[in-house]
């Protein structure tokens, strides 16, 4: 990762808690464990008194409540999929035959069970509260902040609801509230962090899916927990997330995945737009310094 | 399995969520690509408004300090209007952060109003005078008003926004004068119009140009700006854009020496209407392009592989 242009960090956590400072907690999600129960989802929102919304079906296998928003602070990623063989229909059956067997070496799908290569990923997304947070960096009021848990929170009587912080995760983790106006989000049940509880996605996971602690030791975890999945063949298993020389500083919630990231919904490598301030406010001093030299520019020459 | 197995059949892998974005669209309402208009038209202004009062052209300079009043307070107002409750503004002013442009256009947009409106009322009630430290203030901080619009788009995690951020504030910048030589255009007498004029043509094709540069810079992202009702906001400006400058042109007294007066200042009316008209559809299409680019998450996972194998400049 190229270094940044300006550095533009703020004082945060640890610094600025001194002796109040906690170790930084986080979430570590197994992926490969979840079973899809939503019971992640159903906690987070009867603990935060999160409202309801979509009541429908959305036609997405065994998700109806389709991603992260101000109302869904976990959310479970339901991937039902019967992988495109790559021939096209009525194509003879050698051709579909080999390209099942591709997918059974490539995948690792098991075509006795669906000869298509049918397949369920699931996976509780939820917000990553990045080192480097872009929603942070970019809330006008001070509404969002650091805990002394590492965690990023956002205070709702400062939230003016301007929805800068919307575009500016990596994610699309954060949303405006209809009829509030203002933006909620996951914070990592930081009312119960103060309580020394953990927080009631992770009490929740029947699987063990979600796992709850300081971040150090779950990196710890989630390396052990990979190496021991490639050492079963299951080679497509990954981390995601759980670098701190990423675009972001590394998360605070990570994952373990079984497949590319955008099948989840999840961007491949986010970058959190602060890096890249340098150059934004380089061009925008430059346009207003020109833009000033033109128009005087335009009072030179012949008077009429 | 082997690693260097053949296969014979070209595989497509699957990509999206249900075809679901992977960041958020913007949650702003239409006021905000109307503020990215007052508040150009109000930092331009700003700045023509100055250079006229100490270039002693009083009655472009009455104009164009009047065209910066009206933008910069209108700016607010569109704001304050999008955020739902009025004092919620001031939570914006608890704070000064340079982390966020948005925290940091909200200051500049106060600071500049002040200047404006002393500016403007100064020079309003003396027709004679020369200018000094309010004129001087109120230009300093109006080419950032113009701007820093630009950064608050780019400053982001949209990609056709963010791509676009080394050109866009000088589209914004293109833009904001063609809109300041426009109002001014719409009154001012002819024989006081001459460098309000040439600024509306050079804008305009200075607009032309860097949005060109853009699009070929974006690549396959420009199609969030070509495309949908970001493409026909993008056609109107440039309509309206080219015509305005056309009207301009033909309205000069050096061209077409032998127009009369009445058909003159009707050209340089119409060519300010359009060049007005222009900056506003031309900051629709970048705020709809904002909303087209977020929605398609194929746009967001490609950027980003691009950019991890070194085929995208990081900074």
């Amino acid at each position: 990762m190229a270094g940044r242009v300006l550095d533009l960090d703020t004082p945060a956590w640890p610094d600025t808690y001194g002796t109040d400072a906690q170790p930084r907690v986080g979430f570590f999600t197994d992926t490969s464990v979840c079973i899809g129960c939503k019971a992640c989802e159903v906690a987070c929102k009867e603990w935060n008194k999160v409202p309801s919304d979509n009541q429908g079906f959305s036609g997405e296998s065994y998700d109806n409540s389709g991603e992260l928003g101000a109302n869904r602070w976990r959310h479970v990623a339901f991937i039902e999929q019967r992988l495109p063989v790559g021939v096209e229909d009525g194509a003879p059956d050698d051709l579909v035959a080999e390209a099942a067997r591709q997918n059974l070496v490539e995948e690792g799908l098991d075509p006795h069970r669906d000869e298509d290569g049918f397949r369920w990923l699931m996976s509780s997304d939820v917000c990553k509260h990045c080192t480097e947070a872009g929603c942070l960096d970019a809330c006008p009021t001070g509404s969002l902040f650091r805990t002394e848990f590492g965690t990023v929170v956002v205070q709702e009587d400062i939230c003016n609801g301007c929805g800068y912080c919307v575009v500016s995760c990596p994610f699309g983790v954060l949303d405006q509230r209809e009829g509030d106006g203002r933006v909620w989000k996951c914070t990592l049940c930081y009312d119960r962090l103060q309580g020394d509880m953990e927080p009631a996605c992770a009490q929740a996971c029947p699987t063990d899916s979600i796992m709850f602690g300081e971040l150090d030791e779950l990196r710890e975890r989630a390396a052990e927990r990979v190496e021991v999945l490639h050492e079963r063949g299951r080679g497509e298993a990954r981390l995601y997330g759980e670098d701190p020389e990423d675009g972001v500083g590394g998360f605070g919630a990570f994952f373990l995945l079984l497949d590319e990231p955008e099948t989840y919904r999840l961007p491949p490598a986010p970058v959190v737009p602060t890096r890249l301030a340098g150059s934004v406010w380089k061009a925008a001093g430059a346009a207003a310094v020109t833009m000033a030299a033109g128009i005087a520019a335009g009072f030179l020459g012949r008077r009429d | 399995m082997s690693p260097r197995e053949k296969f014979l059949v070209p595989r497509e892998k699957p990509t999206t969520y249900y075809g679901r974005p992977i960041v958020k669209p913007p949650v702003w309402k239409p006021e905000i690509p109307f503020y990215f208009f007052f508040g150009g038209l109000a930092g331009a202004s700003a700045v023509l408004a100055a250079t006229a009062t100490f270039a002693r052209r009083p009655a472009l300079a009455r104009r164009a300090w009047a065209g910066a009043f009206v933008g910069v307070t209108v700016s607010p107002l569109l704001l304050i209007k999008d955020l739902g409750k009025p004092t919620r503004f001031l939570n914006m002013l608890r704070v000064f952060k340079i982390t966020s442009p948005m925290n940091v256009g909200a200051w500049i947009l106060l600071a500049n109003g002040g200047a404006t409106s002393l500016a403007a009322g100064l020079n309003l009630l003396d027709e004679d005078r020369r200018g000094g430290a309010p004129e001087v203030l109120a230009a300093a901080l109006g080419a950032p008003l113009a701007t820093y619009t630009a950064a608050l788009v780019t400053h982001s995690a949209i990609p056709a926004w963010s791509e676009a951020r080394t050109e866009m504030p000088f589209v914004f910048a293109a833009s904001a004068t063609a809109s300041a030589a426009g109002a001014a255009m719409l009154t001012v007498p002819a024989d006081e119009a001459e460098p309000a004029r040439r600024l509306g043509i050079a804008a305009a094709i200075a607009e032309e140009g860097i949005t060109a540069i853009m699009h070929k810079r974006l690549g396959a992202l420009a199609e969030s700006y070509e495309q949908g009702t970001a493409g026909k906001f993008q056609k109107a400006a440039r309509a309206c854009t080219a015509a305005g400058a056309l009207a301009f042109a033909a309205s000069d007294p050096g061209l077409i020496p032998k127009l009369g007066k009445r058909r003159r200042s009707a050209l340089s009316m119409a060519g300010g209407a359009l060049l007005l008209a222009g900056s506003v559809c031309k900051r629709w299409s970048v705020f709809k392009a904002g909303f087209q680019s977020a929605e398609d998450p194929t746009q967001v996972a490609r950027t980003q592989r691009e950019r991890m194998n070194g085929d995208r400049l990081h900074s």
